[in-house]
């Protein structure tokens, strides 16, 4: 990288790694949704009952 | 004609064609986001004056582009919730606010990586890093903000509002380098008339662009049919979508 | 009996300063505070005539932000927390109305207050006496401009718990620009060129703020009051 290489992979690496938080972050925020929503479901088809 | 639009207002509709398009869009960023780094990266030829120091511009100029996209989405989802009351703009709003957020802060820092070798310093107080430090700020506020209320319809409301009033921010973070004499590198792209750039170095910066905004939507609609979980969790609808 | 906008506006005018003027010493403190602030930096940073005047517009424009914040939170808070501010809200009245009186009456008893302030701080950080004018010319706008920005804050803090801290968090990123204009301003007079162009932008800032402010702060209003 012509002498710059300490600058140019840790920007790549930091972009990477935020790209790959969004995707790790979202899918931890619809499972624990989806959690809330069975529970939730599943604690109004107990009280119907 | 309007049953597209309505169907777009309505909760479960958003859910379902969500979880139908974010597969595509993982695919199609994949794939530009591949090239844009390879072509970037390897084959792009040296630049002049910057050396390799220029191929941070291939994740900076995107993360940048996306945290004005994302901050702007994320005001015209709240203010069409607002106006109009399509609950799910509260959903998108919410959604947006901490992807926008990382991208923020991964365009300070590839830009404060990138300031290093290209003028000397880590950091400068010029309007462009300013005023995208204050968008960084903004972000924080919103999303504070909702989570402050006890209500979360009632914070929904508050932080589309507080989105609203900041997107003042967005054009000028854009237009700040034509506007004022800063240290920033002026628009070499995102002009009218043709782009500076030679075309070895531009498609992969395009390509960057276009597949981070394809990542952005994957992410989106994922982070989308979370907060509409959370919001409708006592509806009908859910009840068939959480067996599946 | 159809109260006018403008009517309505004096009165609540009136009765802000009227309320204001009878806890003098709920006056005083953002005004000590600002005195404070601003010995602060000296005694921080260094005493040296020469090097206070030029970090002075600086220092004299984060106290003023500072000591502004401090005073916004209370600008909805007592009427909210006694009912007032619902009955204000279903007297038929606009909510901008009662906002824009609101608003500059805290002005009044703070930000111009600061500006009146103004040239015995700027005596202690060395600002020469040619440039107080436009000092105190730019604290004016900026105050103001201050003065709406806070109330969109507050309008969206007032019910919560440790709204205040929340609050400056909200106000300070969107003040930011008039803060790096303001300090141009007088930094420009102290160093004896036309402070004009930044004094321009301020009044823009100013001009645009006041008008769509009371719309922000009412819509914000009209959120918590629900």
């Amino acid at each position: 990288m012509g002498g710059y290489a300490r600058f140019v992979w840790p920007s790549i690496s930091l972009a990477i790694g935020v790209l790959i938080w969004n995707i790790w972050s979202a899918r931890r925020h619809h499972a624990r949704a989806l959690l809330r929503a069975t529970r939730a479901v599943a604690m109004a088809r107990s009280e119907e009952q | 004609m309007w049953t597209w639009f309505y169907r777009l207002a309505s909760p479960p509709h958003v859910y379902r064609t969500a979880a139908a398009l974010t597969p595509w869009f993982y695919a199609v960023a994949a794939v530009l986001i591949g090239y844009g780094l390879v072509d970037g990266l390897v084959f792009a030829p040296r630049d002049y004056q910057q050396g390799d120091a220029f191929r941070i511009i291939y994740v900076h100029a995107p993360s940048a582009w996306l945290s004005l996209f994302a901050y702007t989405t994320m005001a015209v989802a709240g203010a069409i919730a607002l106006i109009w009351r399509i609950k799910v703009g509260y959903a998108v709003a919410a959604a947006a606010a901490p992807i926008g957020a990382s991208f923020t802060l991964s365009a300070l820092v590839t830009g404060s990586l990138w300031g290093r070798p290209m003028w000397g310093t880590y950091w400068a107080w010029d309007p462009r890093l300013t005023s995208e430090l204050i968008l960084l700020f903004l972000y924080f506020g919103v999303i504070s903000l909702r989570q402050a209320f006890e209500d979360p319809a009632r914070g929904d409301r508050a932080a589309a509002l507080l989105g609203v009033v900041g997107v003042v921010n967005v054009p000028i973070v854009h237009f700040s380098v034509t506007w004022w004499n800063s240290l920033h590198q002026g628009g070499t792209v995102m002009r009218l008339g043709k782009p500076e750039m030679p075309g070895s170095m531009l498609w992969p910066l395009l390509a960057m662009l276009a597949g981070f905004m394809f990542f952005f939507g994957a992410v989106l609609c994922m982070r989308v049919r979370g907060e509409v979980l959370n919001r409708e969790r006592q509806s009908t609808w859910v009840r068939e979508a959480v067996k599946s | 009996m159809n109260v006018g906008a403008f009517r309505a506006m004096r009165l609540i005018l009136h009765r802000e300063l009227s309320l204001s003027f009878r806890r003098p010493d709920q006056l005083l403190q953002p005004l000590v505070f600002f005195l404070i602030v601003t010995t602060l930096f000296p005694l921080a940073l260094s005493p040296e005539m020469s090097l206070l005047r030029d970090m002075a517009p600086g220092v004299l424009w984060v106290a003023a932000l500072l000591s502004s914040l401090l005073s916004i939170d209370a600008l909805f808070k007592g009427d909210a927390d006694d009912g007032t501010l619902e009955q204000l809200a279903l007297s038929g009245q606009s909510l901008s109305v009662i906002v824009i009186a609101k608003t500059i009456a805290h002005w009044l008893v703070s930000g111009a207050a600061l500006v009146v302030m103004s040239p015995l701080v700027a005596t202690a950080l060395g600002i020469p006496v040619d440039a107080f004018a436009t000092m105190m010319f730019s604290l004016a706008l900026g105050t103001l401009t201050l003065s709406w920005l806070g109330a969109i804050g507050a309008g969206l803090t007032v019910g919560l718990r440790r709204g205040s801290v929340l609050l400056s968090l909200i106000v300070l990123p969107l003040a930011m620009p008039l803060l790096i204009f303001g300090a141009s301003a007088t930094d420009r007079a102290i160093g004896g060129e036309s402070p004009a162009g930044a004094l321009y932008f301020l009044a823009s800032l100013c001009v645009f703020t006041s008008s769509l402010a009371p719309l922000a702060a009412s819509a914000a209003l009209r959120i918590t009051l629900e």
